[in-house]
């Protein structure tokens, strides 16, 4: 199994467009954090301290990630996608018959880059933002904030497993992706709050994940208000993330390369 | 070829013959092995324990269908170590099919294919084992050659200096470090073979290796194979030239539309055809999938 999983290593390490996706994802966590730290800083300006929300402050801090998380889906998507289009797979799978084990180590050498490089971007995203927000910050110890960092890290991790899994359930369709990325994603930019789409679009994995991070609108606010709490919201992605993975296996088992 | 550390000691201990242990490739004047270096060969190959040489490959009632298409038809043969066998046979003949389900790769719908008495997928770490040269273009091509050998090599618990080794074996030591993407397609069946020979196995598969090579491409895998035959180990080449096989080939085992037409040695056909090109289109004229017309043609 390690030499399964220092091989799925390498090749992800030895291409080098798959390693940009990453460091793309945490120089946005990283750069608009402090842009939009600076922005409710400079409206705060404007009003009362008083008006300044927790949920203000978090969502500056956090909503950086909601836009992170793209390139990162990328990355999970390139992965396997990549390997089965260039028909890499088949080499991998006459290196290692036992598809299962090839398949946990692919899963892991997607996990493990996203998950290290997330519990080192999130925190310093937050950070960034407190710094820019000035006064106006919020500190670590103040409610919620570490609850917020912790489902952040996860759900980024879950979220990329899912892309992963989906790009094996189609066999790396370019079609397929093409349609998931926006249906999928594309509802953290503000589709997700839409009256009668939210309905049914809270459910989808982003709009489950914003919750948590606490960039889906003040949940007191029923206009923004999802069904479920953050860590429920929490769970509804670790189901998508564990169909797909799934899905992906059964595939895998049967498919003829 | 150079035999790897423990093997060539084991030849030398067991006393064969000098040239046997160690033939480095791309040395002039490459000479065939005599009948006798050849019978000394297998001995030494079996005393040494150098590899599974018991490493026959099995194929048994083999058959295989794609929705209504059967592209595989109970076949059935059996190819054995110290020798070429040549796989031959018109386009969709169930060649490439054998050897996908040989590896684990498609799963057949009934028989096997057993090498060495055990499925592909019950070897652990089985490039040691079996070395295979499927297709060319399995390659990312954004990887470098070296990158490539090294993540298969990791895989298998196969050492860095295999690598390197193998590389230089193909002649591929020069742009190891550049993208495959780059490599014209001769490039890429020299990388498809020296993944194949990474494990040093025993056993070696190969499908359509002449594709894309020119000339004197030809003549090294033709020669290296031959090499391989003489050390010992199951060598078994797909193709529909038969111009080439029969250089190449001890054996054929010739196929139509996924059935066994004929199981024989090169000399026979000879002998009972006069010229292997004649033999060749007369066994397997009724198994030609798409026949070339023949109007036009003065």
């Amino acid at each position: 199994m390690s030499g399964v999983l220092r091989a799925e290593l390498l090749k992800i390490y030895s291409v080098r467009f798959t390693a940009w996706t990453l460091s793309l994802a945490a120089i946005l966590a990283i750069g608009v954090s402090y842009l939009m730290g600076l922005n409710l800083r400079h409206n705060i300006a404007d009003r009362s301290a008083e008006q300044l929300t927790r949920f203000d402050s978090l969502f500056a801090a956090f909503y950086s990630l909601t836009l992170a998380q793209l390139p990162l889906v990328v990355f999970g998507v390139l992965v396997v996608g990549s390997e089965i289009s260039t028909g890499t797979i088949r080499a991998a799978l006459a290196a290692t018959p036992q598809r299962g084990t090839f398949y946990v180590g692919k899963v892991l050498a997607v996990a493990l880059p996203v998950a290290c490089l997330a519990i080192v971007t999130v925190p310093v995203a937050f950070t960034v933002a407190q710094l820019a927000l000035g006064p106006h910050g919020m500190t670590l110890g103040d409610d919620g904030v570490l609850g917020a960092m912790a489902g952040s890290w996860i759900y980024l991790t879950l979220i990329v497993l899912f892309a992963a899994g989906f790009a094996m359930i189609t066999g790396a369709s370019t079609r397929a992706i093409g349609i998931m990325l926006p249906v999928f994603f594309l509802g953290s930019q503000g589709l997700g709050n839409v009256p009668y789409v939210r309905e049914v679009a809270q459910y989808l994995p982003d709009q489950a994940g914003m919750v948590i991070m606490h960039v889906a609108g003040p949940q007191d606010d029923p206009a923004f208000a999802h069904s479920y709490g953050p860590w429920v919201g929490l769970g509804i992605v670790a189901l998508w993330t564990t169909v797909a993975l799934v899905g992906g296996w059964l595939v895998l088992r049967r498919r003829d390369v | 070829m150079t035999l790897s550390g423990p093997v060539a000691a084991a030849h030398r201990t067991a006393g064969c013959h000098p040239q046997v242990g160690e033939r480095a490739w791309g040395t002039a004047g490459f000479a065939p092995l005599s009948e006798a270096e050849f019978r000394s060969s297998l001995r030494c190959a079996t005393a040494a324990g150098g590899w599974n040489v018991d490493g026959m490959i099995e194929v048994r009632e083999l058959t295989k269908r794609y929705g209504r298409t059967v592209a595989v038809d109970r076949l059935s043969c059996t190819v054995e170590p110290g020798k070429v066998t040549g796989f031959l046979g018109p386009n969709g003949a169930g060649k490439t099919t054998t050897m996908n389900i040989a590896l684990g790769l498609h799963r057949p719908t009934s028989g096997e294919v057993l090498i060495g008495g055990r499925r592909y997928g019950d070897l652990r770490q089985p490039m040691r084992h079996v070395g295979a040269l499927l297709d060319a273009g399995a390659v990312h091509p954004a990887r470098s050659a070296h990158h490539h050998l090294r993540w298969l090599a990791l895989s298998n618990g196969i050492g860095y200096r295999r690598v390197t080794e193998t590389l230089e074996m193909v002649g591929l030591a020069g742009v190891a470090r550049k993208k495959v993407g780059g490599f014209s397609l001769g490039m890429r069946q020299r990388l498809g073979v020296a993944a194949a020979l990474l494990g040093d196995p025993g056993v070696l598969m190969f499908d359509e290796p002449v594709n894309g090579l020119d000339p004197d491409g030809i003549r090294w895998i033709r020669e290296l194979m031959r090499s391989l035959a003489a050390e010992g180990r199951t060598v078994l080449l797909s193709s529909h030239v038969m111009s080439e096989l029969e250089q190449t080939a001890d054996r054929l085992v010739i196929v139509g539309r996924g059935r066994l037409i004929a199981d024989t040695t090169v000399r026979e056909l000879a002998d009972r055809f006069g010229r292997l090109e004649d033999a060749y289109v007369s066994l397997t004229s009724q198994a030609v999938e798409y026949p070339a017309g023949r109007e036009g043609i003065a």
